[in-house]
């Protein structure tokens, strides 16, 4: 090999370069988000409970909004009936964000986190953030 | 190992039945909760077979009758005002006489006619050309009878505005956010590149709600269900003489106009 020390030295050098974000950051653990829950209008409730229970709108809120949305818009039907049996008016600017005012310390801290960009507040109005 | 014809099917109609029942059962236990509860509409939601709106031009006697009732509508709904004719989005708005009923004009109608604006809005026709060229099925018509716009859906190809004959259509040309002057937090906005229009108060009308303008008009907008023999609109129908615009289409419009002055006969 012609200049096998050059070569084998440079690719040694970009592999550090490369690795390097991987390589600084292992074994670190990275911040999980915490969405917020504390909110003026949800300490004022009750019983402090979603539609559904935290562990289905953790993992299935999605769904549950494209359901809502195509009941909402496309069957004209607004009442939505939960596991339990309590109805729910279904609208995402006046249901979800009434107790969830805080987007950018609920919605955003997630998908931030998972770099997932959904477009509903390209339309919809996402409440007034009170400055705290 | 041989096996008989007989044998053969025994087994294969076995199996399919297995493969059937089978599957649904698995469905069954794999049905979350979600799936478990359902919708349904509100108690209070108004509902028709098909709504209609009558407007009764002579009602409408100054500039603020018609403005009332078209801030009414632009304001809830998060309408912008643009301000400018090229970008404009309108869900209610007026024009002439020529111009709403073209082919029905002549030399010596009414002064007060000639010159007067008349309310125009999306026709939520019983056959809409609209919903027929939508390609992604973003408009539609439901069971009441309105012509839908589901936002979501739009992907700004502007068919529909071609295809309607009354350009009740806006397309969003910009953003829509910097021109609403003061935004309704109960109902979203639009965004830049869809299509919207009327959409008579749906959101309302699950409410219980008359549309707004409807509200707003003081007895000059008269909303019902036309296939109610009973209801308001049928009433007034029956007893006043209408003209929809370009009935000669064959969309058939829902929205019926009774033309008159006001007694203002010399304005």
């Amino acid at each position: 090999m012609y200049d096998g020390g050059k070569i084998i030295a440079g690719l040694t050098i970009f592999l550090a370069v490369v690795t390097f974000p991987i390589l600084y950051n292992m074994g670190k653990p990275s911040a999980v988000p915490e969405p917020k829950l504390n909110t003026p209008e949800i300490q004022q409730l009750q019983e402090k409970h979603c539609v559904e229970s935290k562990e289905y709108m953790r993992a299935n809120h999605m769904q549950l909004l494209n359901d809502w949305r195509d009941w909402a818009v496309r069957d004209g039907k607004r009442v939505y009936v939960n596991s339990e049996g309590k109805h729910f008016t279904i609208s995402l600017q006046n249901t979800c964000m009434h107790c969830h005012s805080n987007k950018k310390e609920f919605c955003d801290r997630c998908h931030t986190y998972a770099n997932v960009k959904p477009y509903c507040w390209s339309c919809h109005l996402a409440p007034k953030e009170k400055e705290t | 190992m041989s096996i008989n014809r007989r044998e053969f099917l025994k087994l294969a109609g076995f199996s399919t039945v297995l493969g059937l029942t089978g599957s649904s059962v698995i469905d069954e236990l794999l049905k979350s909760k979600a799936d478990a509860s359902q919708v349904l509409l509100d108690e209070k939601a108004l509902s028709a077979k098909r709504w209609a709106m009558i407007i009764d031009t002579s009602k409408f006697k100054t500039e603020e009758d018609y403005k009332n009732v078209i801030q009414a509508c632009h304001s809830i709904h998060n309408v912008p005002d643009i301000g400018n004719p090229k970008d404009e989005v309108k869900w209610i708005w007026t024009d002439t006489y020529e111009h709403t009923f073209p082919g029905q004009e002549n030399e010596y109608i009414p002064e007060g006619i000639k010159h007067k604006p008349f309310l125009l809005l999306c026709n939520h026709c019983d056959n809409p050309p609209c919903v027929r060229v939508c390609p992604t099925k973003a408009t539609f018509k439901r069971k009441d009878g309105i012509v839908m716009m589901d936002q979501h859906r739009c992907i700004g190809c502007r068919f529909c505005m071609a295809a309607c004959p009354f350009g009740a259509r806006s397309f969003n040309w910009r953003d829509p956010r910097p021109f609403i002057k003061e935004t309704n937090p109960e109902y979203p906005s639009r965004t830049k590149g869809v299509v919207e229009k009327c959409t008579f108060c749906f959101e309302r009308l699950a409410k219980g709600l008359q549309p707004a303008c409807v509200e707003k008009s003081n007895g000059g907008l008269i909303f019902g269900d036309l296939s109610d023999p009973k209801s308001e609109a049928r009433k007034v129908l029956s007893t006043h003489y209408t003209i929809r615009r370009k009935p000669e289409i064959g969309t058939q419009p829902s929205v019926y106009y009774i033309i008159g002055t006001g007694g203002n006969e010399n304005a």
